[in-house]
């Protein structure tokens, strides 16, 4: 077993990372050892970074304990650059961690500065002047490579780039080549971000962090007619929208909602989320107070000019459609249906209820079955198919769920064949089934079928 | 008596005058829609019991309902309804002529969220209709819950109805009308089967109560008297009600 990391102490007293634990403890002997949890690192990582969502959304991983954050043109919201490290710094030495912080010209410069020479603001061109006294480690290669400079005599990333490109390629490959180029600012690798960026977003601020939920919502709303204006000016409308509630303790908490057709009008918007955060099961709760909260809208769509002169008609869909949204956002989306037809005989799959706010719309018509002045030829209410038992007598008697039903009159069999070129994997190769309509002596009127001519299932209830 | 009675015009006339009855919606059969001042109430709270099994035909009663109304339609049913009494089939609403396009199916997982929706949906006035499916008698189903429904359905124009399954029809009730519905055995014939509904009218405000055995007509979208006579029975709980239960005697 090895060391993976050590503290300042430890490393006070010689030990270090790799160092094979049995030598440490010999060195050591009272040293405190706690088993690495790399997947708990990575998620402690990903917190972190979730925070630093709050200084730009450009935030990406670099692991094992790394985060490269592209701050161009945020530097001026924290009152320029050395400024906004600092804030980030201190905000997170405030959370309990040790943080070496370095802002440069590109990723990589800041990365090895950041390893190497502690809180470094860089000045715009002179990433090749800060970087070059660094140890040649410090660009992140391989250790194989890192030992072929160091007996190579070449200390320094200053030295590395003092030799020709050429000769550098030959023996160490292009790869390291562009390594060494990019952490000179010389070229330029762009960061990925951990989450695709919203098209639009807008965000507030506050200097004494607000805890009142009316107060959030009313920052919602400011914000989403601020995204109203964007979205207007490009005529688009958001389908998905997201609220980023950024905690002054470090925790951030993201709700989303989303729309039935493209939306930008504040009030809906702020509808929405007010129906959402009424409806969580794990409240969002502000803790000592939210300082930053951001609206995005995450996907977007065309939507047309919206109109005082909308139909009436046109106006009423609209109308349904809030109404859907809204529901969507306090019971979930899976919860608010419409039906839909299909094209099957099978009775069970003739139609589907599909989440309202994704429905696409019609392709098919709905069709009767019945003919006209007949009476219906499907239920009202359809039940998976029940096993029940027919017993044939002066009249016909069918016990469904431990109740005799006298059955008065009876007609069929309708046959519907399982269609296996639709049927479901579960369904393929049922049998045919010979329907029957029922009534019994009350009036009730039951959907009968039979399988193979001798078992009997009860499927449904007519009005 | 017919709506051409001098007595029966009278009273109409001094009810109509005692309070705003607010629009009424024919339901097609012309001594039920006398009973109910015209018609249906339109914004107004509706409560249709089913008798026990008996469900089909209250939930058919309550469709049939609907499509008088007209408009889209919210049908809000609890989880497990679906396995206890039935998945609400479009095959099924579209053969009673109500076209499964109109309607948003809502399911919640009790009755507090289906009140709670209930209430949100009845402020959308582009809503024709909004059916609220509970099973058994949740406590919170109290008179507060009916008024605020009442209320509710007022303000916005928009009927609601309370389908409620495995309940007892008694008690308190803050609704405008209230049934009790069974299934009652279609007409003779070689074309059986149409929906025939044995209607109770158990509580009535503006009216007496009242017994028929009604059909839905799936082609025409009415209600229309089945061929064994209606009666209309006295019910003394209020005064206004007697009149009218006299009335009808006459």
């Amino acid at each position: 077993m090895r060391l993976t990391a050590v503290d300042r102490q430890a490393a006070a007293l010689g030990l270090a990372p790799g160092m094979a634990l049995a030598s440490a403890r010999a060195m050591v002997p009272a040293l405190k050892v706690m088993a690495a949890n790399e997947p708990a690192d990575q998620r402690l990582l990903e917190k972190i970074a979730d925070w630093c969502d709050g200084f730009t959304p450009f935030v990406a991983l670099d692991p094992p304990d790394g985060l490269l954050l592209d701050v161009t043109g945020a530097t001026h919201l924290f009152g320029g650059e050395q400024a906004m490290l600092d804030r980030l710094r201190a905000d997170l030495k405030r959370q309990g961690f040790t943080v070496a912080g370095a802002l440069a010209g590109t990723a990589l410069a800041a990365r090895a500065l950041a390893r190497y020479r502690r809180g470094a603001v860089v000045p715009l061109g002179a990433d090749s002047d800060a970087v070059a006294p660094l140890p040649v480690a410090a660009l992140g290669l391989d250790p194989i490579s890192v030992h072929a400079f160091r007996r190579a005599g070449l200390k320094t990333i200053g030295q590395v780039a003092h030799r020709g490109r050429a000769e550098l390629t030959a023996r160490f490959g292009a790869g390291m080549v562009f390594a060494l180029d990019t952490a000179m600012g010389r070229a330029e690798v762009p960061i990925s971000p951990r989450r695709p960026l919203p098209d639009y977003r807008a965000e507030c601020r506050y200097a004494e962090p607000v805890t009142a939920a009316e107060t959030m919502l009313a920052t919602i709303k400011l914000l989403a007619e601020r995204l109203a204006k964007n979205l207007e000016e490009r005529g688009e409308g958001a389908r998905a929208l997201r609220a980023v509630f950024f905690r002054a303790d470090g925790s951030v908490r993201r709700i989303a909602v989303e729309t039935g057709a493209p939306t930008r009008e504040p009030a809906i918007i702020e509808r929405l989320f007010r129906e959402k955060l009424d409806a969580l099961a794990d409240p969002v709760d502000p803790g000592f107070g939210f300082d930053l909260i951001r609206l995005e809208a995450e996907r977007t769509e065309p939507c047309q000019v919206e109109a005082a002169t909308l139909g009436n008609d046109e106006s009423r869909a609209k109308e349904i459609r809030f109404l859907v949204d809204r529901l969507a956002a306090r019971f979930g989306a899976h919860r608010v249906l419409s039906l839909q037809p299909r094209d099957t005989h099978i009775p069970e799959n003739a139609f589907a209820a599909v989440p309202a706010q994704y429905a696409e719309p019609m392709r098919q018509h709905w069709q009767r079955t019945r003919t006209a002045h007949e009476a219906p030829r499907r239920p009202l209410r359809l039940l998976s198919p029940e096993p029940v038992s027919l017993l044939a007598g002066d009249t016909v008697r069918l016990r469904w769920r431990h109740v005799v039903h006298k059955i008065r009159r009876m007609e069929g069999p309708e046959r519907i064949a399982m269609e296996w070129w639709h049927a479901p994997i579960d369904q393929q190769g049922a049998p045919d089934r010979d329907y029957f309509r029922a009534e019994d002596e009350e009036g009730r009127r039951f959907w009968l079928y039979r399988e193979h001519g001798i078992r009997w299932f009860l499927h449904g209830v007519f009005a | 008596m017919s709506a051409s009675d001098p007595k029966f015009m009278h009273l109409r006339a001094v009810l109509a005058a005692a309070e705003p009855l607010g629009a009424r919606v024919a339901l097609g059969v012309p001594r039920l829609d006398g009973t109910l001042c015209g018609g249906l109430m339109r914004g107004g709270l509706h409560e249709v019991f089913a008798a026990p099994s008996h469900e089909a035909a209250a939930a058919g009663f309550v469709a049939g309902l609907t499509v008088r109304l007209g408009g889209p339609l919210l049908w809000i049913r609890q989880d497990y309804a679906g396995l206890e009494f039935g998945e609400l089939a479009a095959t099924g609403l579209l053969e009673l002529g109500l076209d499964p396009s109109r309607l948003v199916l809502l399911r919640v997982p009790d009755a507090a969220s289906a009140l709670r929706a209930a209430a949100d949906a009845l402020t959308c006035a582009a809503l024709g209709a909004v059916v609220i499916e509970l099973t058994g008698a949740p406590k919170l189903l109290d008179l507060v819950a009916y008024r605020r429904l009442a209320l509710a359905a007022g303000a916005g124009g928009v009927t609601v109805f309370l389908l409620r399954l495995a309940a007892e029809s008694s008690g308190i009730g803050g609704a405008e009308t209230r049934w009790l519905l069974r299934a009652a055995p279609s007409e003779e014939g070689e074309d059986w089967g149409r929906p025939v509904f044995d209607v109770e009218l158990q509580r009535n405000r503006h009216g007496p109560a009242g017994h028929w055995t009604l059909e839905w007509s799936c082609d025409d979208g009415v209600f229309r008297p089945a061929d064994r006579g209606a009666v209309v029975l006295a019910s003394a709980d209020r005064p206004s009600q007697a009149a009218m239960a006299a009335a009808s005697a006459a």
